[in-house]
């Protein structure tokens, strides 16, 4: 952390940027919230550490568009939904500097919980892969590995796009294939696959909150705000029709999810929401080709484009819902 | 609140046979909107026209549903009747109950019940249609001609006599294309070129026509009537201006062993050439990949013989971008290959295909019209001719289709070898001799009662070389022989194809091709000049195979089509065209990305709305390039992207009234 607060001090005092987006301690004290640090407040509150998983990138729309230069602190996984927001035209790039900074993955707090520990007051890391949990209730230790955030089992490792980038020693963490899920899923039968999904998605109380935090959710009006598009009251009058919000929401996003996994991060009800559009990004690899949104932010995205490979409709028909 | 009229058509049987007609009517008065139904049985016919408009006048209808035949039926003649009683004529809607109904279905319960639900859909679209009216874009006054044969020069050379400005595009140095290759054309047996040059210089002299030689199309843009279309002049190193096609260059080339394309390979011509002496335009043009100068840099012979000083070692490529009303494929065919036919020899030099042989018998080809082995200069004794080879197959190397030339060119190459050697014998193995067309049996009969020549039906499995002889292995499938014939020379009727630049330029155009490469027809029986792609028409045997009559026919015809294309000032336009809200719409670009006819643009422009005030960039749709095919509005994510006459909610009110 403390090179990375040297690195932006270093920024501000030669006035690359005006303006830092990064964290800062939320609610509780493992809480890390997204936050603005100016030149002229400075980095007061400023952290960086196991619990920052929120990605930056989509905050740039908003930010980006003040005016005025903007340092942005990016994990690897963040640079895909960066380029990809550059691709859609919805950040100006020439307002942001992009700070890549390093990752070991990030600690997913409800996965503690989720081991028994109760009363958490603090998490501390550790050079090597044990946490130190202070509860109220006394002490306790847990192996950093188990309780990563899903997202991070399947990192990419690489920053794809930065400006300048602050180096660690590598750090190997346990990784498992990014579509052994959605095999399993494939696996199951027409009914078991609907039973699953309807049990799993009867679980949302629309929050809302995927939506808001997936970075390509980005729309000026989401035709679920939008009572003319025909759609808005659609998802809402029934409990089937519920579950659609999801199934549109993959829709809409597929080709171009950059599987980054905060839908399935932020949901408060567990719903695996990763996995709808992990199915997409399998499909679509398959269909038209190996493709992975965000890896720059110029290639078109496989259901935006024709190229003379791709397969004819019939072979995708023929899939069907398999 | 609309309110809708109902008609229910019979067509005759055709609906009434499987559909409860009547049934079908009543049932649209539950219908939302709906204040009248009725059917009669001919919708279309002048009387049911008029029962439409008294019921628009009487019943003060504001939209009509007509359930019906398909739309590419009749949708305009409902939306002109409409018109006419003063309705607009977007307020109209077909619900077909016959091509995707009564025709496909035996029950008459269940097809009129689909035919009621049809009708219900097309009710809930029609409560949300708005009047849309046609904006109009101008013609530009010129055409451009894919291909410089003697299909494309027709077609110019008509277009050009109307009084309109017509460019020809052709890639090789000289326009003329396989006639000019030719030595007679049945059944007449006039001289191929004697007809040929005349209309190359016609169309030359025209001051209409514009000829671009030794060029290609690279892009294409725009839509009917405003098509932008950037032409690669490719580079002659000879300027185009100065050189008066005097052959001094061509004569000192000390570069001579350059493969003769005009004589199908069968001699040699030097690196600056000219194709041939009636080429049109007469330049020379230098074969970069033969020419010493280019290639090493040390040479320049031709500039020094060149009292033109027309030579030019560094010319470049050079991009004309020009515009059109109406764009011509006039693309022609080549010949197959043969490398996959090794059993018939052609491996061999004394077996030719019949375009070789063209050359072979033409006074002013390699042999200056002597019929010779190519092996070894001598007169032939005995000639095989070999018919269908390529054609009418089903294997993988085989045309599916009939050639159509070959029958009448294998007879006249027979004719014309038996008249020039009458001591010379001429065998023909065939499949079926085709011979449709005026005065062609008569011609086919001539070549065997009058000049003897000996037609076996049959087909060859092999050729192959024994002691100097081309050993032929045929069946004669009416003697039940298996015939070993040794010949001289083996002439085989080679299938043809498309030329092999028809795929881009259909590409290009966006017009349809067949699996053969051939372009489609947008109606196999009614429209065969215009492709489905308006503007595009199509000349010659891009369309199919052709003999040259033909050729010239349809060239005409598609002339016509561009002269009647030409003639309007204006073009209306299709109000079913695609708009961006610009409260909604992102400016992500998933719409450009996926727009086929580039008419999506983006614009940074401040917006403003309840609470909004600001600089956004957002997609702008070009409503006269907008061709309403709908690919943008189900791209865009946010909604934003809608489709006048086909808007998201009239789409999901059909499937909502579906689903009822």
């Amino acid at each position: 952390m403390q090179k990375i607060v040297d690195k932006i001090n270093e920024l501000f005092a030669n006035d690359t940027v005006d303006r830092v987006l990064g964290w800062k301690t939320g609610e509780f004290s493992y809480d890390r919230t997204p936050a603005v640090f100016t030149k002229d407040t400075g980095l007061d509150g400023f952290v960086y550490d196991d619990f920052c998983g929120s990605n930056l990138s989509k905050y740039l729309i908003s930010e980006s568009a003040k005016g005025g230069k903007m340092a942005v602190l990016l994990k690897p996984c963040d640079t895909y939904s960066y380029n990809q927001l550059v691709k859609e035209h919805r950040i100006k790039t020439e307002n942001v500097y992009v700070v890549a900074i390093p990752c070991r993955g990030k600690v997913n707090v409800e996965a503690i919980k989720a081991q028994g520990v109760k009363g958490i007051l603090s998490v501390e890391e550790t050079a090597g892969d044990t946490l130190k949990v202070s509860t109220l209730y006394g002490d306790c230790e847990c192996d950093r590995n188990d309780v990563l955030y899903e997202k991070c089992s399947v990192c990419q490792k690489t920053h794809v796009v930065y400006d300048e980038i602050i180096e660690e020693e590598p750090y190997d963490r346990p990784r498992k294939d990014r579509f052994a899920e959605v095999e399993a899923l494939e696996a199951m039968t027409a009914e078991e696959r609907f039973a699953f999904w309807r049990e799993q998605l009867s679980k949302c109380i629309r929050c809302n909150a995927c939506r808001n935090a997936c970075p390509v959710c980005n729309c000026h009006k989401c035709i679920f705000d939008n009572a003319n598009s025909g759609v808005a009251a659609k998802a809402n009058t029934d409990e089937f029709e519920e579950n659609m919000f999801h199934i549109i929401r993959a829709f809409h996003v597929a080709g171009r999810c950059t599987d980054c996994g905060e839908c399935s991060r932020v949901c408060p009800q567990n719903i695996p929401l990763h996995l709808l559009n992990r199915k997409y990004i399998k499909e679509m690899n398959e269909l038209y080709g190996e493709y992975q949104a965000g890896a720059d932010a110029e290639t078109k995205g496989p259901l935006t484009n024709f190229t003379k490979d791709d397969v004819e409709p019939s072979i995708v028909y023929q899939k069907g819902g398999k | 609140m609309q309110k809708i009229g109902v008609f229910v058509c019979w067509c005759g049987s055709n609906i009434a046979a499987t559909v409860d007609v009547k049934a079908v009517a009543e049932s649209a008065y539950s219908c939302p909107g709906v204040v009248y139904a009725t059917d009669y049985q001919y919708m279309c016919s002048e009387s049911g026209q008029t029962m439409i408009k008294q019921a628009i006048k009487e019943y003060g209808l504001t939209g009509i549903v007509i359930a019906s035949c398909s739309p590419r039926m009749h949708e305009t003649t409902f939306r002109k009747t409409a018109q006419a009683a003063g309705l607009n004529p977007y307020m109209v809607e077909i619900a077909n109950i016959r091509e995707q109904c009564s025709w496909i279905h035996k029950d008459m319960e269940v097809a009129t019940e689909k035919a009621k639900v049809l009708l219900r859909a097309a009710v809930a679209k029609l409560n949300l249609n708005k009047p849309l009216t046609a904006g109009t874009s101008p013609v530009t006054k010129r055409a451009l001609v894919i291909g410089g044969g003697i299909a494309g020069i027709q077609t110019a050379l008509d277009i050009a006599d109307a009084g309109y400005k017509v460019d020809i595009v052709e890639k090789k140095p000289t326009i003329g294309g396989k006639m000019a290759q030719l030595d007679k054309t049945f059944p007449t047996l006039d001289c191929s070129a004697c007809i040929l040059t005349p209309k190359m210089v016609d169309v030359a002299a025209n001051e209409n026509v514009k000829i671009y030689s030794y060029s290609e199309v690279e892009s294409v843009s725009g839509f009917v009537g405003n098509f932008t279309v950037k032409i690669r002049k490719k580079a002659r190193y000879v300027k185009e201006d100065l050189c008066t096609g005097c052959g001094a260059c061509t004569e000192k080339c000390p570069s001579k062993k350059a493969r003769n394309e005009f004589n199908m390979g069968l001699d040699t011509r030097p690196a600056i050439y000219i194709p041939f002496a009636q080429a049109v335009p007469k330049l020379a043009v230098i074969d970069p990949n033969a020419c010493i100068k280019l290639k090493t840099g040390k040479c320049g012979l031709c500039e020094r013989v060149c009292e033109a000083k027309a030579i030019d070692y560094t010319q470049k490529d050079e991009i004309i971008e020009e515009q059109y009303g109406a764009i011509v494929a006039a693309t022609g065919f080549n010949p197959i290959k043969l490398d996959k036919f090794g059993e018939l020899g052609y491996q061999y030099p004394d077996v030719v295909t019949s375009l070789e042989y063209e050359r072979l018998m033409n006074a002013a080809g390699p042999t200056k019209g002597h019929v010779v082995r190519p092996s070894d200069g001598k007169k032939p004794k005995r000639i095989v001719f070999i018919q269908c080879v390529g054609s009418r197959g089903q294997s993988c190397r085989d045309k599916s289709y009939c050639s159509k030339i070959c029958c009448m060119y294998t007879a006249k190459h027979a004719i014309l070898t038996k008249d020039h050697y009458p001591e010379m014998d001429v065998k023909v193995f065939y499949i079926d001799v085709r011979t449709p067309g005026k005065n062609f049996d008569e011609f086919y009969r001539r070549a065997v009662e009058e000049y003897g020549v000996e037609y076996i039906k049959g087909q060859v499995g092999k050729v192959y070389e024994e002691n100097g002889k081309m050993m032929v292995q045929g069946s004669d499938l009416l003697s039940n022989e298996q015939l070993t014939i040794p010949a001289d020379l083996v002439v085989l009727a080679t299938a043809i194809e498309p030329d092999e630049s028809a795929r881009s330029v259909a590409t290009m155009l966006t017009a349809s091709m067949d699996t053969n490469d051939f372009f489609t027809e947008a109606h196999a029986k009614l429209r065969p000049v215009e492709s489905p792609t308006a503007g595009i028409f199509l000349s010659g045997t891009c369309q199919g195979p052709k003999d040259v009559p033909e050729t010239v026919s349809q060239a005409s015809a598609a002339a016509a089509k561009v002269i009647g294309l030409l003639a309007k000032d204006y073009l209306t336009g299709n109000p079913c065209v695609a708009g961006a809200d610009p409260m909604i719409c992102n400016g992500c670009s998933q719409c450009a990305n996926v727009c086929p006819y580039g008419a999506i643009s983006y614009v940074e422009e401040e917006v403003r709305g309840p609470g909004v005030r600001e600089v956004r960039r957002f997609a702008r749709v070009n409503e006269a390039v907008c061709q309403g095919c709908g690919a943008c509005t189900v791209t865009c994510p946010s909604g934003a992207m809608d489709l006048k006459g086909f808007t998201n909610r009239q789409i999901m009110a059909e499937v909502d009234a579906i689903c009822k």
